[in-house]
């Protein structure tokens, strides 16, 4: 049941890490964002996100990179197995 | 022969090129500032080469102005240094591979080599040198560890003409490559790294930030007070008084040419801010209330651009900026207009859409003041009482948040989203920072002292020919009924046009009340941008714009000083 695991990036929480799915968008943004070494299949972990819908921070490659609120909504993410708590 | 120095953002390019050149150029941590791009020489075995610092970019598929600037510049060169970040090979080969398609020879400088050790991260030289077929070269730019190395071996740049490959192959030949020469242990978050997180979560990054900013201000504010109170007035009132003084026993202490050299004698002595000569006035205010708070501030924003900070202040204000329309990198410009109105104006050009730059050029020029007319607020506001500079600051920044608000709704276009990336904070290389500070300090000095005496000397002509009375009678009902000034104000906001630090300095013999000095320095600074700042945004915004900007500016400032004039 992979799919119920899958959320965007804008929704997970600061500290959570997954893999790139999917770029939902258009050939420009899947550019920019791939410029960025966010492709599917990387691995990506949220740093923080601001309030109000403002800026998301990641991680990906050892760098961060900080993506607007609705590019991170456009961004598809296979969250890690975390332990149940 | 002529070299390109090709690479991502924030990978040491431009300090390697300042280490290649050895000419002074802008080095900084934020993408942005080389889209200009800088160019030197170096000496190659016997011959000259032209080195070329070409615009950080990620991919030769351009996404933005600087990348297509870069693509561009890609075609007209004979060899590519490719400055590689060592800590992050993944992203960067990227481009690498990029540049091995286009049959241009390449070089890599892998560089940030000494990070990599204490990241955990091993990489196979030989095998990543086999693998993408070029010389490949660990450097450290900072300290100059292997550039002379890289200059030796850059004779032995080659293409190996990859074939073209897909976005996705592209990637998949990377992966292949990691797996093959990079082997990364466990390592620890370093210190820098949890600060670098801190910076950008919502609570302790605001914390962090009014932090920054308020260390930033008190920093400068005491080197430009130290500067003014230790070196500059002892020398101007011990040294250069005396001279004066006798130069004006010369001039049998009146008359033309006196009141245009000297002034006019304020008690039988020369008075620095009022008696408004080329050698009192002219020379003091630039000097001894401008150029102390000029290099202080450039110092103090030079240091936040060089160990990383700005583009955490850029995510930490993107949803404040959105509210005016702007995204969170407008700050900078508006960071830089605290500095001078001119190089912000530039610097809106790291903003994407046109609407972006307008709105941000024209709240630049109206609600951002420039630190030389900040130095005179300080300087002669600042002698009423605190309370009042606050007044002046909190009504500038109510203007910049309301005009902003309405210029969102009010302008066409879109605000694209931020997209940026985080570098890590960096320990800043002093010579760097101390070349990048006298490159804009001279660039002051250049630009202002010319026209500052000019102005002066401008304002003594047409005040002796009495052109000044005239605009005054003429404008007298809007300044006196609306704005509550005497009619005398009227000058120092025509000259306002040419330098506004010196008009504020033509509001002190004028013995205005606190109010009036407050409402003097708002319309001054919201008023009309200097004559430099307006070349800058007839030339950035085109005439039109130009001119819808300029009655913005004008009727915002009729506007704020009149409601001013009103509830003071």
């Amino acid at each position: 049941m992979p799919n119920e695991k899958q959320t965007t990036l804008a929704r997970i929480r600061a500290g959570q890490s997954g893999i790139v799915v999917q770029v939902q968008g258009g050939h420009g943004l899947v550019n920019r964002l791939g410029a960025l070494g966010i492709i599917p299949g990387k691995r990506i972990t949220k740093i923080s996100s601001m309030l109000m819908r403002g800026p998301v921070t990641v991680e990906v490659d050892r760098t961060r990179v900080a993506i607007g609120f609705g590019m991170a909504s456009k961004i598809l993410v296979q969250l890690d197995d975390e332990p149940t708590k | 022969m002529k070299i390109l120095l090709m690479g991502n953002p924030n990978v040491g390019k431009s300090v390697l090129f300042s280490r290649l050149t050895g000419v002074r150029v802008i080095v900084s941590n934020y993408p942005g500032t080389t889209v200009s791009y800088t160019r030197g020489l170096m000496k190659l075995g016997d011959e000259t080469a032209e080195v070329i610092d070409v615009p950080g970019t990620y991919t030769l598929e351009p996404t933005c102005e600087a990348e297509e600037v870069a693509l561009q510049m890609l075609h007209t060169g004979d060899v590519v240094i490719n400055v590689v970040n060592a800590t992050n090979l993944e992203r960067n080969l990227y481009l690498t591979l990029q540049l091995l398609e286009k049959g241009v020879p390449v070089i890599v400088a892998l560089n940030m080599w000494d990070d990599t050790k204490h990241q955990g991260i091993d990489i196979n030289l030989d095998k990543l040198r086999e693998l993408l077929g070029v010389p490949v070269i660990p450097t450290v730019a900072v300290t100059g560890q292997g550039i002379k190395e890289l200059v030796e071996n850059i004779p032995k740049a080659t293409s190996p003409r990859l074939p073209l490959r897909r976005r996705d192959e592209c990637w998949a030949a990377i992966g292949s490559i990691i797996n093959q020469v990079q082997h990364v242990t466990h390592r620890h978050h370093t210190w820098r790294e949890r600060l670098s997180d801190a910076s950008v979560k919502p609570l302790s990054g605001g914390i962090i930030a009014l932090a920054v900013l308020a260390v930033s201000f008190i920093v400068i504010r005491f080197v430009a007070e130290g500067l003014i109170g230790y070196v500059f007035e002892p020398l101007f009132n011990n040294l250069w008084a005396p001279v004066l003084m006798r130069l004006s026993d010369l001039l049998q202490g009146g008359g033309f040419l006196h009141d245009i050299v000297i002034g006019r004698l304020v008690n039988g002595e020369v008075n620095f801010v009022q008696s408004f000569g080329l050698l009192s006035s002219g020379l003091y205010v630039p000097f001894a209330m401008v150029l102390p708070y000029v290099t202080s501030f450039y110092l103090v924003l030079g240091l936040l651009e060089d160990v990383g900070y700005l583009p955490r202040l850029a995510v930490l204000m993107d949803t404040i900026m959105h509210r005016l329309g702007l995204h969170g990198y407008a700050i900078i410009p508006t960071l830089l207009g605290l500095g001078c109105n001119v190089p912000a104006i530039l610097a809106t050009r790291i903003l994407e859409s046109k609407r972006e730059r307008f709105i941000a050029a024209t709240l630049i020029s109206i609600a951002v003041p420039c630190a030389a007319l900040q130095a005179m607020i300080f300087g002669l506001v600042g002698e009423r009482g605190a309370q009042y500079i606050a007044i002046v600051y909190g009504t500038l920044f109510v203007v910049w948040i309301i005009l902003g608000t309405i210029l969102r709704y009010a302008v066409r276009g879109f605000t694209p989203e931020l997209l940026v990336e985080i570098p890590p904070y960096r320990l800043p290389l002093w010579r760097a920072m101390l070349q990048k500070l006298w490159m804009r300090v001279y660039g002051f000095l250049v630009e202002a002292i010319p026209v500052i005496l000019g102005a002066v000397l401008v304002i003594n002509i047409l005040y002796f020919f009495g052109v000044f009375e005239a605009i005054a009678n003429f404008t007298a009902p809007v300044v006196t009924n609306f704005l509550g000034l005497p009619k005398e104000a009227v000058t120092a906001i025509v000259i306002g046009f040419l330098r506004k630090d010196v008009a504020l300095g033509m509001l002190a013999p004028l013995a205005l009340s606190a109010k009036q000095l407050v409402v003097g320095s708002v319309v001054l600074a919201m008023f009309f941008p200097c004559i430099a700042t307006f070349v800058v945004l007839l030339r950035e915004l085109g005439v039109v714009n130009m001119l819808k900007s300029a009655g913005i500016m004008i009727s915002a400032a009729l506007i704020t000083g009149g409601i001013l004039n009103l509830v003071l």
